[in-house]
């Protein structure tokens, strides 16, 4: 049961992220939703790869006859986090620019394109 | 910002970025063996940067870190990186053609609990540091815009 | 040169991958050149994919492994796992890579004129170059967490492009933001379906995953997860909002390479639903929900589009009611595929039509795209309500707009007609109302289209137009290219539905022979 800890909190990250992007009206909070759900998935992916007991999965000066926790979800998640530095720092930038051009963050009034 | 921060603050950057830009490198250079390689070690060194920019403003920083200079280092290291994947274009793209070469760089690692070798990773230490270059002035260029385009808003709003 | 060409497979990502990495030092020294280095390396990988083309269908899938010479690495107990990421050019992967090469090299030789007093343009080629890798990237690859990394790369540089113009205004800001917004969670989303497939089966590859799959609950939510965000990325009904903004935001020639990338999310939905699970799911159901994401696509695409007075606006929304049909085709023959009979009779017939309107669409909605960016370029504007007298001054234009109007409201001898025709016959076997529902799309899309025309080119000559000339070679160029290969298809169809479509959808539906191929080799 206690296993189960690191994916119900999977669950809640993705949640709140989620509330934050469809309920909040500052440009910025929709931003930090989106990281937020970043996190959560990388979460997930790094807690599917642990097993009980086990140690890290490098060879030099290991203990005879040990498990060792899965690498490939950590270089898949290491992948996820470095695109996830390059979409937090586009949608900012843009952000950025639409403060200069609007005047406002709030979505309310950011409404030119419609129709 | 603009201005920078307080003489104390000014003083301990002075003595720690060299240490952080150090910790970066070191980061980047060990990444093979290690839990680390280029990404993250670039983002430690631009973090150096980050707070070389918050605490002198940047008027000071833009004299000798400039857009340019670091934009031609990311360009560098993105040529290096894309040579590398091309060199082993003999047997396949991206294949490792300076590991399990003999010499320094070792016979094949055998699988199970062995001490190491010096230098088995071949092309991947290469690749981390052309990746660690291109990462650290990519996110250099990426701090320092927006730290301009802030004091440009600010600046207008002022007036 | 032999050895060469048999990187072919690597070289069509890494040439404009090396040419994207270029640009920027070439664009401190020279401003001109990085244009034509941009449009010489596409047309390189153009003719890299065509020679990679006719290997497939002559002689069979193609398997290229990245960074090994195996494919698998065996274990010292006996053990074979799949562990290199490998590229998988089958005959469906290699026809939507076709489409892209096509689109991306016309883009380029579009641009040259087109973006030619804009600042910033190494930045522009830059990430049109990274657009073209990953659009390559996401058609041929067998992996699936390879395909994730190339579908991030597409949404960020295609995001930055249609942010281009914000130096100007403020509207490409806001519409890059909402195309990002919805990109990330697609993306977030996709990576959640691998999570849950690799910690089930222990394999990233596809082939593996299609071989060891067992239809648990998991994998029900991950199909969930995986039909509605690639189908909100493909722009369909009812996640369709991005779409009008951003189409009509971006520059002319990346609304063109916007639209192949659309189509290489909706590629991505076929092959997970069909090479990925095939039989384990229940195929009439998802089928039947495919069919009503496309009917409602097809609907209320049409019926917003014919009330607009942006031109890119209105042709977006018609982006979106074409798709639909695309969906309606695949998804009758994924309803009929567990019943040979049908199968046999109407349903391949009914993937052949879609699957050959993804090709049309792409080179008739590119020509249309073009032509409006051609009207924007001389005269500054894209509302209809100001065009008007134009085909006087711009003959080249108007004459390629008749072209690609003909061409998606279905007529005659060009190539919507054809794909329209084997849509509307296979479906009416399948349910008529269907059929009744995508005629009738065809006769609205007519309606908006002759409208469109009416405003913008007809008339008597305008006092503020009488300067207006022709647009310069290289567009021209483009859009006679588009033009030329919408009459090619529309007189010759039944060479390409032999030779190119059905060898496609053959190896969609044969989930056999795709696993074989892989690991049949370890």
């Amino acid at each position: 049961m206690i296993g189960n800890f690191p994916f119900v909190t999977v669950i809640i990250l993705i949640g709140l992220g989620i509330y934050s992007l469809l309920f909040k009206k500052n440009l910025i909070k929709i931003a930090i939703g989106l990281t937020l759900i970043e996190s959560g998935v990388n979460l997930f992916l790094i807690a599917l790869g642990f097993r009980k007991g086990a140690v890290a999965p490098i060879y030099t000066q290991a203990p005879e006859g040990v498990k060792m926790v899965l690498p490939t979800p950590q270089a898949l998640c290491l992948t996820s986090i470095v695109i996830g530095v390059a979409t937090t720092a586009l949608v900012l930038s843009i952000i950025m620019i639409i403060y200069q051009r609007y005047g406002t963050i709030n979505t309310d009034e950011i409404r030119r394109l419609r129709g | 910002m603009i201005g920078g921060m307080s003489r104390i603050v000014k003083t301990m950057t002075t003595l720690i970025f060299g240490f952080i830009m150090v910790y970066g490198f070191y980061v980047i250079a060990h990444g093979h063996l290690s839990p680390g390689g280029g990404f993250q070690g670039g983002a430690i060194v631009a973090s150096a940067f980050a707070l070389l920019l918050v605490t002198y403003g940047t008027n000071q920083i833009q004299s000798f870190l400039s857009k340019d200079l670091l934009s031609m280092l990311e360009s560098t290291g993105l040529i290096l990186f894309i040579t590398f994947a091309f060199l082993g274009l003999g047997a396949t793209f991206f294949y490792n053609f300076v590991s399990n070469s003999g010499g320094l760089f070792g016979s094949p690692t055998a699988i199970g609990v062995n001490p190491g070798d010096l230098n088995t990773g071949g092309t991947i230490t290469l690749m981390n540091m052309a990746v660690g270059l291109e990462v650290l002035a990519a996110l250099g260029v990426i701090v320092l815009t927006m730290s301009v385009a802030s004091e440009t808003i600010h600046k207008k709003e002022k007036q | 040169m032999s050895s060469i060409l048999m990187h072919a497979p690597a070289l069509v990502i890494a040439l404009p991958l090396l040419a994207a990495f270029f640009t920027p030092i070439l664009g401190r020294f020279n401003r001109k050149t990085i244009s034509w280095l941009a449009s010489f390396t596409l047309g390189l990988t153009l003719l890299l994919t065509l020679f990679i083309a006719k290997q497939v269908l002559t002689n069979g899938p193609i398997v290229y492994v990245f960074g090994g010479t195996e494919i698998g690495l065996t274990l010292p107990f006996g053990y074979t796992m799949p562990i290199r990421i490998i590229f998988q050019i089958d005959a469906m992967g290699i026809f939507m890579g076709l489409i892209t090469a096509v689109v991306a090299f016309l883009a380029a030789i579009y641009s040259i004129s087109y973006m030619e007093q804009h600042t910033g343009l190494d930045k522009y080629y830059t990430l049109l170059l990274l657009l073209a890798t990953s659009m390559f990237g996401m058609e041929l690859t067998g992996d699936i967490f390879n395909f994730f990394v190339f579908f991030e790369i597409a949404s960020i540089s295609s995001v930055a492009l249609v942010a281009f113009r914000s130096t100007i205004s403020g509207e490409p800001a806001e519409a890059g933001l909402k195309y990002m917004v919805v990109s990330s969670i697609s993306a977030l989303m996709v990576l959640f379906a691998i999570g849950l497939f690799y910690g089930q089966y222990d394999a990233l590859n596809i082939a593996t995953i299609a071989s060891v799959m067992q239809f648990t609950q998991l994998d029900k939510i991950a199909l969930i997860l995986l039909v509605t965000v690639l189908s909100m990325k493909a722009g369909s009904v009812p996640m369709h909002m991005w779409t009008p903004d951003a189409y009509s935001e971006a520059p002319a020639a990346i609304t063109m390479v916007l639209v192949a990338a659309s189509q290489a999310s909706l590629y991505a939905l076929f092959r997970i639903a069909f090479s990925l699970y095939n039989v384990t799911l229940n195929t009439v159901t998802v089928g039947w929900i495919i069919i009503i994401l496309g009917v409602l696509s097809m609907f209320i695409g049409v019926t917003i589009a014919i009330i607009q007075s942006d031109i890119k606006r209105l042709m977006a929304y018609h982006a979106i009611s074409q798709t639909g049909y695309m969906l309606l085709g695949v998804g009758v023959g994924l309803a009929v595929l567990t019943n040979p009979a049908a199968l046999e009779s109407y349903g391949i017939k009914a993937m052949e039509g879609g699957i050959f309107h993804i090709m049309n669409h792409a080179m008739y909605k590119g020509l249309l795209f073009l032509t409006a960016g051609a009207l924007f370029y001389r005269t500054g504007t894209r509302d209809l309500n100001k065009m008007g007298g134009l085909a006087h001054n711009m003959v080249y234009t108007a004459v390629f707009f008749i072209i690609g109007a003909a061409a998606i409201a279905g007529i005659p001898p060009f190539n919507g007609f054809a794909s329209k025709l084997i849509i509307y016959e296979s479906v009416y076997q399948f349910n008529p109302l269907l059929s009744i529902i995508a005629m009738l799309v065809s006769i609205l899309t007519l309606a908006s289209f002759v409208k469109v025309f009416h405003s913008a080119f007809l008339g008597p000559q305008l006092e503020s137009y009488k300067s207006v000339q022709e647009v310069p070679k290289s567009m021209v160029l483009a859009m006679a290219t588009l033009a030329c290969i919408i009459v090619f298809f529309g007189l010759f169809p039944e060479l390409i539905v032999k030779y190119i479509v059905h060898p496609a959808v053959m190896a969609l539906i044969d989930q056999a022979h795709y696993t074989a191929t892989i690991l049949g080799g370890i």
